[in-house]
């Protein structure tokens, strides 16, 4: 029932933009698709889609090769957006649902369902050119979703949305997932990532360094105590515990902020009793790496020969 | 929200995508300003030359009126008109020349005195009497010579008239006359099936292109293949083409008809319709293909122009030899052996068709050749286009996209 990315490779002439991507995207399922720029999430996401042929391997779902009649069932927004300027909203959205297989009934009560939906129904008698940009995205949102796909791939959805589409669109994917749809999509915003994804992929160089729950990448690092003890004395962290390191310190007029990895296999609740040791503690808790770091230290620790594509 | 196990949708059937694709380029172009306009033109053009050219022939050429002083003049001035192909209208004298005269209509008085003819007119003598009036004088001379000979000038200007040499052709097939109206629908095939051949390759050329810009094809091929597309775009707008064709060729023959133009005129209208369709269709499929797939290697716009023109220039070639020699010299060795070169067929059989100077094997051989031709080049453009139509960015060089050609 999942969707299957295995070892996918492709060259541009001596370009090698994929080397063996591999990743699944089960269903119910939302998985971010992160990288840098050039690093091959487009490339995967089109090949997927069969707009792009991979020199080898294999796309599959539910076992079997993703083929044009599969991609039917397929909902895409390719990064660099794309509809006839000037037809109308309607009408374009209808004719993709049709050019997927719908009959023109249901293309034309689905039409109807998600530009209410995505809030661009009063302009359906209108050329998309019209539209500001904005709500061309939603059209292009819309024409993902219009044939009721049963796989969601979506390159960049949220670039360029404002806070308001940007929660509609959240709330529309993830109702997508728990309809059963494996959802893909890609994006820069990772804070938006870490809140609407079940899984990751972080890809670089056309390699995925990382896959997982946004908690299964994070094990692996030391764990970070955060503790707020305005009148410790400088040294009382090494004091503590030995091998323990402030990784961050912010100090203001009536709080000192520090952010503590401990070595492995000690608590935090030594630095804790420490803390209360000095004074008063006002804020104590775990940091949890948020997916910014997480990424910036999975692209950079081997990012010497860092490309563009 | 639907079940995602259970989808609205069927199966779509290549013939049912290349129907939907083509009849979205019906719908979208038929009801664009620039199509209804043009369209409407074209009709009103043909129409109004019809008429136009029916009027300008029905015109009865207007006599010219002359007075004169009795009826034994009156006799005179009709027998001189008559060998002179003056047209004119005689009427008798009130008496005063001068009141003859003042009437603006009355080109010329003519008085007869014996030997003498006496032409009086108002300022300067009408430039189409001058030959009548010299031919009277002389005849009235002869007259008077033959009756002081003793002869009967009636007798001698019967035989006179009647008089006419023997003519004997020694090739008449050689010197076949051309009637204007041949000439003239010969002139309004060629410009009309250049105009048709013309709007529907730069159509299939900026749709391509609109599609590719516009980056609308990356969410068509993740459904359809891109022969679909292309093959969908080309019936589409060819239909659109053939419908636009078929009108005015339609309104061409009925206005033919209508305004009496073809009156014992050699020009068969229906074959030169029927063959102006079949042309449109053979040409257009050939113009089609090659302007699709050059079309596809670029991604703007504006790079449209730039790389359909050479081919522009090889279709305004048969144009120009078809609307300024073929009308007057159909069968110039030039005009007949240019027909036969596939990608000038188009233009240049028609006009031979509607002028009546080709052959059915003639036809049959260009058909056939144009046929052969369209098959490679829809082969070729469709591979051409696959490859190219999913590479944004600069011009891909034709070079390398053949080399992109492979067998899958």
């Amino acid at each position: 029932m999942a969707l299957e990315i295995d070892g996918l490779t492709k060259s541009y002439g001596t370009l090698r933009a994929l080397d063996g991507v591999s990743f699944t995207v089960r269903p119910g399922e939302i998985f971010g698709f992160v990288g840098s720029n050039g690093a091959g999430k487009t490339t995967t996401m089109r090949i997927t889609l069969g707009v792009l042929d991979a020199d080898a391997g294999q796309v599959r779902w539910r076992g079997a090769p993703l083929d044009l009649s599969a991609r039917r069932h397929v909902g895409y927004m390719p990064e660099e957006r794309g509809l006839y300027p000037s037809m109308k909203v309607g009408e374009q959205l209808v004719y993709l649902a049709r050019l997927h297989g719908m009959s023109a009934s249901a293309a034309t009560q689905a039409m109807e369902r998600w530009t209410a939906r995505l809030g661009i129904a009063e302009r359906r008698a209108d050329e998309v050119q019209k539209l500001s940009l904005g709500n061309q995205q939603r059209v292009q949102l819309c024409a993902a979703l219009v044939h009721e796909p049963q796989i969601l791939v979506l390159d960049e959805p949220f670039s360029g949305l404002d806070p308001v589409a940007v929660d509609v669109m959240s709330t529309v994917l993830r109702e997508r997932a728990d309809a059963g749809v494996p959802v893909i999509f890609s994006s820069h915003q990772l804070e938006l990532v870490e809140r609407l994804c079940d899984r990751v992929g972080i890809i670089r160089a056309g390699q995925m360094v990382a896959v997982g729950t946004v908690d299964e990448l994070r094990t692996g690092g030391a764990p970070r105590w955060r503790v707020d003890a305005p009148a410790a004395p400088p040294g009382w962290v090494e004091t503590a515990v030995p091998g323990a390191r402030i990784v961050r310190r912010l100090q203001t007029p009536d709080s000192l902020v520090v952010d503590v990895e401990l070595p492995e296999g000690r608590d935090g609740q030594e630095i804790l009793q420490a803390a209360i040791a000095t004074g008063p503690v006002r804020e104590f808790g775990p940091v949890r790496t948020p997916l910014t770091e997480l990424f910036r230290h999975v692209v950079s620790t081997t990012t010497s020969e860092a490309r563009s594509a | 929200m639907s079940n995602p196990q259970a989808p609205s949708y069927e199966p779509l059937g290549v013939g049912r995508a290349i129907t939907m694709i083509a009849w979205r380029e019906i719908v979208t172009r038929a009801r664009s300003k620039a199509f209804i306009i043009t369209t409407l033109m074209l009709l009103l053009g043909i129409l109004g030359g019809g008429y136009t050219v029916s009027v300008l022939t029905d015109r009865e050429p207007e006599p010219i009126a002359v007075v004169v002083d009795a009826q034994a003049t009156a006799t005179a001035v009709e027998n001189a008109a008559e060998q002179t192909g003056t047209l004119v209208e005689v009427t008798t004298s009130s008496g005063d020349i001068e009141a003859d005269l003042v009437d603006t209509d009355v080109a010329a008085h003519v008085a007869i005195e014996g030997q003498a003819v006496d032409v009086t007119v108002w300022q300067e003598l009408d430039g189409g009497l001058a030959a009548m009036v010299a031919v009277l004088a002389q005849q009235v001379a002869l007259d008077t010579a033959i009756s002081d000979l003793g002869g009967d000038p009636a007798e001698v200007d019967a035989a006179v008239l009647g008089a006419a040499p023997a003519i004997t052709p020694l090739d008449p097939e050689g010197a076949q006359e051309i009637d204007p109206s041949q000439s003239i629908l010969g002139l309004i095939t060629g410009i009309l099936i250049f105009i048709g051949l013309m709007m529907t390759g730069q159509m299939v050329a900026q749709g391509v292109v609109e599609e590719k810009s516009s980056r609308v094809v990356e969410l068509l091929l993740a459904t359809v293949r891109p022969w679909h597309l292309i093959t969908g775009k080309v019936l589409g707008i060819g239909a659109l083409g053939l419908l636009q064709v078929a009108l005015v060729g339609g309104a061409g023959a009925a206005s033919a008809a209508m305004f009496g133009l073809l009156e014992n005129s050699p020009v068969r209208m229906g074959s030169a319709v029927g063959w102006l369709v079949v042309w449109f269709v053979l040409g257009y499929a050939m113009y089609a293909f090659i302007l699709g797939a050059l079309a596809s290697l670029v991604s703007r716009q504006e790079d449209v122009g730039s790389v359909i023109s050479p081919v522009m220039v090889v279709l305004v070639i048969p144009y120009m030899v078809g609307v300024s020699i073929a009308p007057y010299d159909p069968d110039s060795s030039l005009v007949v052996g240019l027909s036969y070169v596939p990608l000038f067929s188009p233009i240049l059989m028609p006009i031979r068709s509607a002028m009546g100077s080709v052959e059915m094997w003639e036809l049959l051989v260009a058909v056939g050749a144009s046929v052969v031709l369209i098959v490679l080049l829809a082969a070729l453009a469709g591979a051409i286009y696959s490859r190219a139509i999913v590479r944004t960015g600069s011009r891909i060089p034709l070079r390398e996209a053949f080399s992109q050609l492979r067998s899958s």
